[in-house]
């Protein structure tokens, strides 16, 4: 069984569902802190449902309240522990579908996917977002490649697996995987 | 004992330094200072070239006066990028004629990781997650499997420019950010602004933007306190991400930018509440300095890595995720 104290949220298992709390950060101001927390509870919530309606697995949400979702609890294990260029693959397959349906995660990294029953669960949409648009598409994959580079070794047949789901479930898959060497090449000095 | 010469200038400093294995033997530095708006790359590349052999002069003075020969140096290093291509071609030009002339190899120098690697030889920090924030870069660093992986970065400016960028359009001289920092802290209320992390990394060109904007309907000194708090916790934030998904325990605060008390303050609360431990170098060692390229020059160089001149070429956006960090053994963090 798997479940973790992350950086912004406690996660624990109540009566079978899984309470997700996002906790106050003492270094934000109070203001700034609830606005985000509110913030990212409410989007939550929103966008799994959303998700879900676009073909992606996600846990099924329970009940939401202040800063809180219960969620259905997904027996699985996170991809982290599991990568290979299979998996990589569907989880193309995964982020190709969300993206088409409009849907932005904002926080793709190996931690947030749960592999159960061959399937991909795509956890904590506490930073997901609302755009169609080519650049949001493209840093949603970058973050996730800048998992795959920062703690997977073989990271460039991972990154090829993806490449091969994603244009399966995508138009223009292409246009995004593009832009993607541009934003590599930003926020730099020159 | 090893000893290494190294030269920084990447943008506004002209700074050079004499390092050993256990301290700065000698350093002279340079400053640009702009008459008036920000850094002009042309002015500041003319700066480096105008002081390059006075400083190197000076600098070889000092050794010689603390009983050292340039006999005794065994490299020269200098800061191969990222940085401003004019500055970066003009210290370049100076360390390969230093090198030759004394006869002694050339390193080439990650700016990024000179930041890291002086942090990681003055604080006890041993494997951090590294916040480096200066004016043109900033980025959240973790060493693992042989490279400074980059885990979270700006998607546009760095912080410090956009600091400066909104305190230009503030009215404010140049640098902008120890000026925003006193007006935040006569600031009687928070004004609502951007906040934007897209998973591990961050944007602060459309903070920069509204916050100008703000200023229509609130005071200078509320909008710089509440830039300050939306920028700074964008960036613990993903500090504190990386944190949690590296499983260190130490962060290292790195670059000009983390001279900023707020800052510093925010970071040591995170770090506290994690149970992690925070470093910050002494203030020489923070911004950028000639020491870091020399230590860090001095590491690169007993690892076995060094530049030959046809390899020397400047790169204005050398990533610091490319390079081998061949002075780090892999399982323990231990210098060679």
């Amino acid at each position: 069984m798997y479940l973790r104290s992350g950086a912004e949220a406690n996660v624990s298992l109540k009566g079978g569902f899984v309470v997700k709390e996002r906790i106050p950060k003492r270094y934000r101001v109070q203001e700034l802190d609830e606005r985000i927390r509110k913030e990212r509870t409410r989007a939550e919530a929103r966008l799994m449902s959303e998700a879900r309606r676009c073909g992606v697995a996600t846990p099924i949400i329970h009940d939401i309240y202040d800063f809180t979702i219960e969620m259905e609890f997904i027996d699985g294990k996170p991809l982290k522990y599991m990568v290979d260029a299979d998996r990589c693959e569907l989880v193309g397959e995964v982020i190709g579908r969300l993206h088409s349906g409009g849907i932005i995660h904002g926080d793709l990294t190996t931690s947030n996917m749960i592999v159960k029953d061959d399937r991909i669960y795509l956890i904590d949409f506490g930073l997901a977002f609302v755009d169609s648009s080519v650049e949001s598409r493209g840093v949603d994959v970058h973050v996730l490649f800048q998992t795959f580079e920062s703690t997977h070794t073989n990271y460039e047949d991972l990154i090829e697996a993806f490449c091969r789901g994603y244009r399966r479930k995508l138009d223009k898959a292409d246009d995004v995987l593009l832009r993607i060497k541009e934003i590599e090449k930003r926020g730099r000095y020159a | 004992m090893t000893t290494v010469l190294g030269i920084e200038g990447t943008a506004w400093n002209l700074s050079a330094a004499i390092v050993n294995e256990d301290d700065v033997i000698a350093e002279v530095t340079e400053t640009y200072r702009p008459a008036t708006g920000g850094i002009h790359p042309r002015e500041a590349a003319q700066h480096h070239a105008m002081y390059a052999s006075a400083v190197i002069e000076r600098l070889l003075k000092e050794f010689r006066g603390k009983g050292h020969h340039p006999q005794d140096i065994d490299a020269i290093a200098f800061s191969q990028g990222p940085g401003l291509g004019a500055c970066l071609r003009t210290v370049a030009t100076s360390a390969r004629a230093l090198a030759m002339s004394l006869d002694v190899p050339l390193v080439g120098v990650n700016h990024c990781i000179a930041h890291i690697e002086i942090g990681r030889w003055k604080t006890p920090a041993n494997d951090p997650v590294v916040l480096y924030v200066s004016g043109g870069n900033s980025q959240v660093l973790a060493h693992r499997a042989g490279k400074y992986r980059i885990f979270g970065e700006t998607l546009d400016i760095g912080i410090g420019n956009a600091l400066d960028k909104f305190a230009r359009g503030a009215g404010l001289s140049h640098p902008g950010g120890p000026k925003i920092e006193e007006y935040a802290k006569e600031a009687t209320g928070y004004v609502r602004l951007p906040y934007v992390v897209k998973g591990m990394d961050f944007s602060f060109s459309g903070l920069s933007t509204a916050a100008k904007d703000a200023l229509k309907s609130s005071s200078l000194e509320d909008v710089c306190y509440s830039f300050q708090e939306n920028a700074f916790a964008m960036l613990v934030e993903v500090t504190e991400r990386a944190l949690a998904h590296t499983g260190k325990n130490e962060v290292l605060l790195a670059g000009g930018v983390g001279a900023n008390m707020r800052l510093r303050e925010m970071l040591d609360v995170m770090c506290d509440d994690r149970g992690a431990q925070f470093y910050v170098p002494e203030k020489r060692f923070m911004g950028d300095n000639g020491a870091m390229i020399a230590y860090t020059g001095l590491l690169m160089f007993k690892s076995g890595t060094t530049t030959p001149i046809e390899n020397s070429h400047v790169d204005p956006s050398f990533r610091p995720d490319t390079v081998d960090v061949t002075w780090i053994a892999d399982k323990h963090q231990e210098v060679l």
